[in-house]
């Protein structure tokens, strides 16, 4: 076993599982939220992405490019019109109503394109691939962990050093009194959720080029969300890029001693961080 | 000026209560005697009701007392399941008896789960213990001799001479099959009785009102002296024993399980957690309400696929948002009835209230 | 002509009644103190004031615009600043992005900009990085005081400002009041510190359960006055 090629496919892999736990993250950092369709919405997005390749022709990329304004939007009057009103003490409401919307998800795209698997085709860039010395790294994985990278510094830019960042900040610290700045919390959540799905829809390009996926597929995405997310520490978007390395390498080593233990050595490394780390390996907010 | 002090006492019966149980007892009477009166299409039906209707039980009990919503109450099916298909397969054990130990380890399993899980709060303790349902149902589908990853099924002889079968046979006169699908009936009514005698003692007892409180508002629990960790722990060990066991039979009925199947979290937490909400999260009257519903639209739209699913979907979040204390809660509280009270009334004591003080009281 | 007005303005907060029929009046470039002792409604006044609370239209009016059912935000785009009871400063935010965020949902060309705060409280300029939270309790006020100015606010709306402070840091606060003065806003300052209201203040309404109990220039206000307006005449009797 090549344990440096092992490693590497880990860290590629995590960059994926980074992209799919930024949007989950960032969520929860702003308003208490975890949407428990989060994975069924990447799964939307691959299928959106889709479509606009297989009807239009487009290249996956330009695809991507059209379906994140689409992604934003939905995102938006999801959290505007339906996950607001959820938004309270009570933890009870936003779990259920969000389960409620997986089950909605999963269910209406069965029925829109059938159970079978899907693949977003990239022509040759599929399996392109660059040397680096004693190993070989696909080009599509070295997107996604530059992309993961991208999104999470564009992030970072966005909340730390523009106006409605410090809007985001204020509204997560304490709503009544942002309101009182003229900021409107309903609206922020809102704008939150949007971002969110942009960053879905990067992750669903990258998911639906590497991997077949069905309507089912989302659950296991929404784990591997919050694996990483759990394991770099709630609040800090690059614990969870190194969240989601750690779980990618836990992934690819345990594939490489036997293929039918990839996911459950993943389980393993979350629950041993759990035990050990329980608030994660870089946790930066106060609950 | 002396006052005379006035005398209180505390009561949960209602008028309804007491009226509701003697219907209770007139309908367990009734559906004792269901495997002699009924066809045994029904009996199966009823069998499936009474099942779901425990896993809804314990689902409340967790979520709707003990603040604990969980999405991996699934585990505990399976696992119950396939300890009983271990102990008949490996071991050769009576499926009856099998069972219980199946209730026994899952309490065993309940415990590193808890240890786990309780470090997360919210919607991450929920998703948490999905990954732990996920973790079993993985490592049991790599265990060759019940299966692996496809199933196996139980032998048909264990069935057949489970524990009380032969003295139906005998008695009654059933074939075999007929008989088995009697008994795991019985088991399932003893069970809800078992389970919902249970909860509604636990409600009424000072730990149930413990339970409340710390459902309500921890910190202030835990300020008044109630041990909030050990409560949360103690209803979590004994959901996943009833869960267990409810499991165990409800694979003895079936006969054959895999490990999809058996830890499918459509089949074992979304249909629970839809009919808790449908019904009314937090009473016991809601989830009985909840299961009838439940059972009737899934025979309306059983030929409707992944519409019905989609539908019940659309329906528990109309309810979560619109009728959050579900279509029970929404009778109750125009009525105010209440089948299985729990809720302390205070009764005696002055009717009329003191004068109070002050130029503008 | 009133800038700001209250009439027969009530609030509840659920089954209590905190306001009963309040009614003030604020002029253009006035300073309005108004005092009580706790409970008697003068943070529920401002918390409707400034749109927290929602109350009947009509029984809020600024500039004879009917403001009272209006949520927050479009309070401070109209031009009333809070810098609420307990300061509630934002600790994700440094002490300059908190006095910059004041100005989100209103950005108005006025005296108050990033630089005259800083020169109205040159401490603030040297711990502009810092996390807010971890000032001191008067320089914190100062910030949540700057924050409510950056929006250049017609009337600033003061509650408690005092509160947990030191007399010498209250006085030290208090002292960039004219400053704020000659700029034109008119000021409500909700106080217990009546003393310093009655220094800074043109008109003062006492308030108590709920009701205004007297009002009248402060100069024109006797001691004897505002004690019985402030704890009643009622309360002397023992049951």
């Amino acid at each position: 076993m090549n344990w440096l090629d092992t490693i590497l496919q880990g860290v590629l892999l995590g960059g994926l599982y980074a992209l799919f736990a930024a949007g989950l993250s960032l969520v929860f950092g702003i308003m208490r939220l975890v949407n428990l369709a989060h994975g069924d919405l990447i799964v939307l997005a691959a299928f959106l992405i889709l479509v606009l390749v297989t009807t239009l022709g487009l290249n996956p990329f330009i695809a991507a490019a059209i379906a994140m304004p689409l992604m934003f939007a939905i995102g938006w009057g999801l959290q505007y019109f339906l996950l607001n009103r959820t938004l309270g003490k009570d933890i009870l409401p936003p779990l259920l109503v969000t389960f409620g919307l997986s089950i909605v998800i999963q269910n209406g795209l069965l029925e829109g394109f059938s159970a079978d698997s899907r693949r977003v085709f990239a022509g040759s860039l599929e399996s392109a691939s660059v040397n680096l010395g004693p190993v070989t790294a696909g080009i599509m994985p070295l997107m996604t962990l530059f992309s993961a990278v991208a999104v999470i510094v564009c992030l970072n830019q966005l909340i730390y050093r523009t106006s409605v960042g410090r809007a985001f900040r204020a509204t997560s610290d304490d709503p009544v009194t942002a309101g009182l700045m003229g900021i409107r919390p309903q609206r922020i959540f809102a704008m939150a959720t949007g971002l969110a799905m942009v960053v879905v829809t990067i992750a669903a390009l990258y998911l639906g080029t590497r991997a077949n996926f069905d309507p089912t597929s989302g659950p296991a995405r929404l784990i591997y969300a919050f694996e990483a997310v759990i394991i770099g520490g709630l609040g800090s978007l690059w614990g969870t890029l190194a969240g989601g390395i750690i779980l990618g390498v836990a992934q690819t080593v345990g594939a490489a001693i036997n293929p039918e233990w990839q996911i459950l050595a993943g389980h393993l490394a979350f629950l041993a961080v759990l035990l050990f780390k329980p608030r994660g390996l870089f946790p930066r907010a106060v609950d | 000026m002396t006052m005379a002090i006035p005398s209180f006492t505390v009561e949960t019966r209602t008028r309804a209560s007491a009226l509701s149980a003697v219907a209770v007892v007139a309908l367990l009477l009734l559906a004792f005697a269901a495997p002699f009166i009924v066809s045994r299409g029904v009996i199966q039906d009823l069998f499936f009701i009474l099942t779901m209707l425990v896993l809804a039980q314990n689902w409340n009990l967790l979520a709707g007392y003990a603040g604990l919503i969980s999405v991996g109450q699934q585990v505990f099916v399976g696992f119950g399941a396939y300890t009983m298909f271990g102990c008949v397969i490996l071991f050769g054990i009576d499926p009856v008896a099998a069972i219980l130990i199946a209730g026994l380890f899952s309490v065993a399993l309940a415990i590193p789960t808890a240890f786990f899980t309780f470090r997360l709060y919210g919607p991450y303790f929920a998703i948490g213990t999905w990954v732990v349902a996920e973790v079993v149902r993985l490592l049991l589908a790599q265990w060759k001799a019940l299966g692996g990853g496809t199933g196996t099924s139980l032998p048909r002889d264990a069935t057949r001479d489970m524990m009380g079968v032969g003295m139906m046979r005998d008695l009654f006169g059933m074939k075999a099959s007929e008989a088995g699908d009697a008994l795991t009936y019985w088991l399932a009514l003893i069970l809800v009785v078992a389970t919902i005698g249970f909860i509604y003692g636990l409600l009424r007892s000072k730990q149930g009102l413990g339970l409340a409180a710390v459902r309500d508002n921890e910190q202030a629990a835990r300020a008044v002296g109630v041990d909030a960790r050990r409560m949360k722990t103690l209803v979590y060990l004994a959901t996943a024993f009833m869960t267990g066991i409810a499991g165990a039979l409800i694979y003895v009925q079936k006969a054959r399980i895999s490990p999809d199947a058996a830890f499918s979290v459509t089949d074992w937490t979304a249909y629970v957690i839809f009919i808790v909400v449908i019904g009314g999260i937090g009473t016991i009257e809601g989830p009985i309400l909840g299961v009838i519903i439940f059972f009737l639209l899934q025979n309306l739209l059983a030929d409707y696929g992944s519409w019905y699913l989609l539908m019940l979907g659309l329906l528990g979040i109309a309810i979560m948002l619109f009728a959050p204390r579900g279509l029970w809660g929404l009778f109750s509280d125009r009525t105010g009835i209440q089948l299985f009270p729990v809720r302390r009334v205070l009764k005696g004591g002055p009717l009329n209230l003191t004068h109070r003080g002050g130029p503008h009281g | 002509m009133a800038l700001l007005e209250t009439r027969g303005l009530t609030a509840s907060y659920g089954d209590f009644q905190a306001l009963f029929g309040v009614d003030i009046m604020v002029g253009a470039g006035e300073t309005i103190a108004i005092i009580g002792a706790n409970g008697a409604g003068k943070t529920t006044l401002m918390r409707s004031i400034s749109g927290v609370l929602t109350n009947a239209p009509a029984s809020i009016l600024y500039r004879d615009e009917p403001i009272g059912a209006l949520p927050a935000p479009d309070i401070l785009a109209r031009g009333i600043a809070m810098v609420p009871e307990g300061r509630k400063l934002f600790p994700s935010l440094s002490v300059e992005e908190n006095l910059l965020i004041g100005s989100y949902g209103r950005k108005v060309d006025g005296p108050w900009t990033l630089d005259s705060i800083f020169a109205l409280f040159p401490i603030l300029k040297e711990r502009r990085n810092n996390p807010a939270t971890a000032l001191s309790g008067g320089q914190q006020q100062m910030v949540a005081i700057g924050r409510g100015l950056m929006s250049n606010p017609a009337v600033l709306l003061c509650d408690e400002i005092s509160l947990g402070l030191a007399p010498v840091v209250v006085r030290d606060i208090y002292a960039a009041f004219p400053r704020i003065r000659e700029t034109g806003a008119s000021i409500v300052i909700v106080e217990q510190d009546i003393a310093q209201a009655l220094k800074v203040a043109d008109r003062v309404y006492c308030m108590m359960e709920g009701r205004v109990t007297l009002s009248g220039r402060a100069a024109d206000l006797s001691r004897d006055d505002i004690h019985k307006a402030y704890f009643g005449t009622d309360h002397h009797e023992l049951a």
